[in-house]
């Protein structure tokens, strides 16, 4: 397991600030997850910003959710294009080219939601440079732990747990705390399971 | 023990107003604001508030009920955004003039038409004249602890007018940030009991707003004025002890960013004042010595502490985010005439009118903008006054 660490953008004087875009369907909960992100940075005494697309949203079409996190106060604001990394809710949305709207920055990393074995061509994403790519089967654990709400499988808190693996910008104890914490009670507990199984499960499949 | 939790600014607002325990809230939904009174209504619903919410037909109807209990008695909230405060301002005016305190949250979004979403600051500018104080936000702790703070100033005695809290929608009213939140018996114990200047509650005969002669309609106007020069040492106050009671000041009605020895001020309010400091860092870094004055006020227009920091300066360059059409941006006008109460020799003072109807100025943006300005008045060519700049990507 390759650990991406060198992706951390210094804006000013060394101080890291990570971009991330979640991509998802409309009900998948990709600004959940940005937001839930948000609290998990303040739980390591960092700063977060989490934002939904501004503008209007349907269940089932593509959207992007925002996150920042950085160990300073955040001063930039508004949605963005260019990614450290980029987490992809739904494989599918590679294949219809969905991600090719979103840049990706040198040294970043592309973590999808795809069962094992499922390959990412380089056509379809838009990279500045060499980008990791790792993939955990959400969809699976969300199933394996009944996590399922209208008949959609829960797995944006799943693909939390992976980014946590993949960008240091958070803990894996701090998705696992903030996600617990977000839902309450059982379902919280479930939820935070899955972050921890993601986590553990996500793998790299190698560099487009 | 305080906590700090992630918040969209939407919510940090009705956190805020929860803590304030208003009796009554009217409102009426319009995006980017309707998650404010969303959760509020879940706060009353489940408890947790006691207040009265009162779904009305319209943003004139909203007001109109927040005035009435206001003038009987209770602490009230209402919040709304672009069409909405349109629809309102002419009760916006009554509030004012019969000196009701209130507090009220304006989500900026631009004006229609055409049908747009995004936030500039011209819904909340559209207001400029009406009697309120007026408190614009950065972040969203800074959205939160305004909204607390303006229910402190509005019932002040010493200014006993309706306060309104502007924060962008979106770029913080759906962003979530981290919002520390003090202990409810801190507030509560800061912020006491409801005062207002006269209560309507039947106990004795008392006609609000009946048909005034000319003079005596002018002295309660001139009173207004009178509480807005009053309401500067207030909010300062207020900003003073807030900041010792629970960690937070920020200078009062404006704030300075790098200022100390700036020969360039920029001139802005709003959440795109962070893209702006961080654009001032990057200057900063190649040896230009420029600093940021934030506006948290508008109303009272705080005209002697933006003297402080521009008198000195080499030229000023105003950040508007809304125009008076034909003219320039309100806060450059004002700014203007504020300046030249101090002096009658006013280094180059420079409007740029730029992000409107949610057009997003980054902070490469500012950074190419402002370094462009400072070039031009170091080798001694005239900036002009106005521009309009149209970011395009």
């Amino acid at each position: 397991m390759e650990v991406y660490t060198d992706n951390c953008r210094a804006v000013e004087g060394g101080i890291m600030l990570y971009e991330i875009i979640f991509l998802g369907r409309g009900g998948q909960g990709a600004v959940t997850a940005a937001n839930i992100l948000v609290q998990a940075a303040i739980y390591e005494d960092k700063y977060g910003q989490g934002s939904p697309f501004f503008g209007a949203e349907r269940r089932g079409a593509p959207v992007a959710a925002y996150a920042r996190v950085s160990d300073k106060p955040i001063l930039r604001r508004g949605i963005f294009s260019r990614a450290d990394a980029i987490v992809v809710l739904d494989h599918k949305l590679i294949d219809i080219g969905t991600l090719k709207r979103y840049i990706i920055k040198p040294g970043g990393a592309l973590i999808v939601n795809a069962p094992q074995g499922k390959g990412i061509s380089r056509e379809l994403v838009n990279a500045e440079g060499r980008v990791a790519v790792y993939i955990v089967n959400a969809t699976r654990i969300a199933e394996e732990l009944k996590l399922i709400v209208a008949g959609w499988p829960v797995v944006n808190t799943s693909m939390l747990g992976a980014l946590a693996r993949v960008l240091p910008a958070v803990s894996i104890d701090s998705v696992a705390r903030a996600v617990k914490e977000y839902f309450g009670g059982r379902v919280g507990e479930l939820n935070s399971e899955a972050a921890v199984r993601a986590y553990k499960e996500a793998t790299f499949i190698g560099e487009v | 023990m305080p906590m700090k939790i992630a918040l969209t600014g939407n919510y940090a607002v009705a956190y805020a107003v929860k803590l304030a325990k208003p009796q009554v809230i009217a409102a009426y939904p319009i995006t980017p604001q309707t998650p404010v009174v969303e959760k509020l209504s879940e706060f009353v619903e489940s408890g947790e508030l006691k207040a009265q919410m009162i779904r009305v037909e319209s943003e004139h109807s909203a007001l109109a009920a927040c005035l009435g209990a206001a003038l009987a008695g209770a602490r009230v909230f209402t919040a709304t955004s672009s069409q909405g405060l349109l629809y309102m301002h002419e009760i916006i005016h009554w509030a004012s003039r019969v000196r009701a305190p209130m507090v009220m949250a304006v989500v900026s979004r631009t004006i229609n038409a055409p049908w747009n979403i995004w936030p500039d600051h011209s819904d909340f500018l559209d207001q400029r004249d009406a009697g309120w104080v007026m408190a614009y936000a950065m972040d969203n702790q800074e959205a939160f602890d305004l909204t607390l703070q303006a229910f402190k100033i509005s019932e002040d005695p010493e200014v006993y007018l309706p306060v309104m809290v502007g924060l962008e929608g979106f770029v913080l009213g759906h962003t979530a940030m981290p919002v520390e939140i003090p202990d409810e018996k801190d507030v509560d114990a800061w912020l006491g009991e409801r005062r207002q200047p006269y209560v309507v509650d039947g106990s004795e005969p008392i006609g609000v707003g009946g048909l005034t002669w000319p003079e005596d309609t002018e002295d309660m106007f001139y009173g207004i004025q009178q509480a807005m020069e009053r309401a500067k040492s207030a909010i300062k106050r207020v900003d003073a002890e807030y900041g010792k009671l629970f960690g937070r000041s920020y200078g009062g009605l404006i704030q300075c960013y790098r200022c100390e020895d700036a020969k360039y001020i920029a001139v802005s309010m709003g959440a795109w004042s962070g893209e702006l400091m961080e654009s001032v860092n990057m200057l900063r870094d190649e040896g230009y010595p420029i600093g940021v004055a934030r506006i948290r006020f508008y109303r009272p227009f705080p005209h002697e502490d933006l003297w402080e920091v521009a008198r000195s300066a080499r030229a000023v360059f105003v950040f508007d985010r809304a125009i008076s059409f034909g003219s320039w941006g309100q806060i450059y006008a004002d700014l203007v005439a504020g300046l030249l109460l101090h002096t009658n020799k006013l280094p180059p003072v420079m409007d740029i009118v730029t992000g409107i109807a949610g057009v997003h100025v980054s902070a490469e943006d500012f950074y190419a903008m402002i370094k462009k300005l400072i070039e031009k008045v170091e080798s001694g060519h005239n900036i002009g006054y106005f521009e309009w700049v149209r970011v395009r990507r």
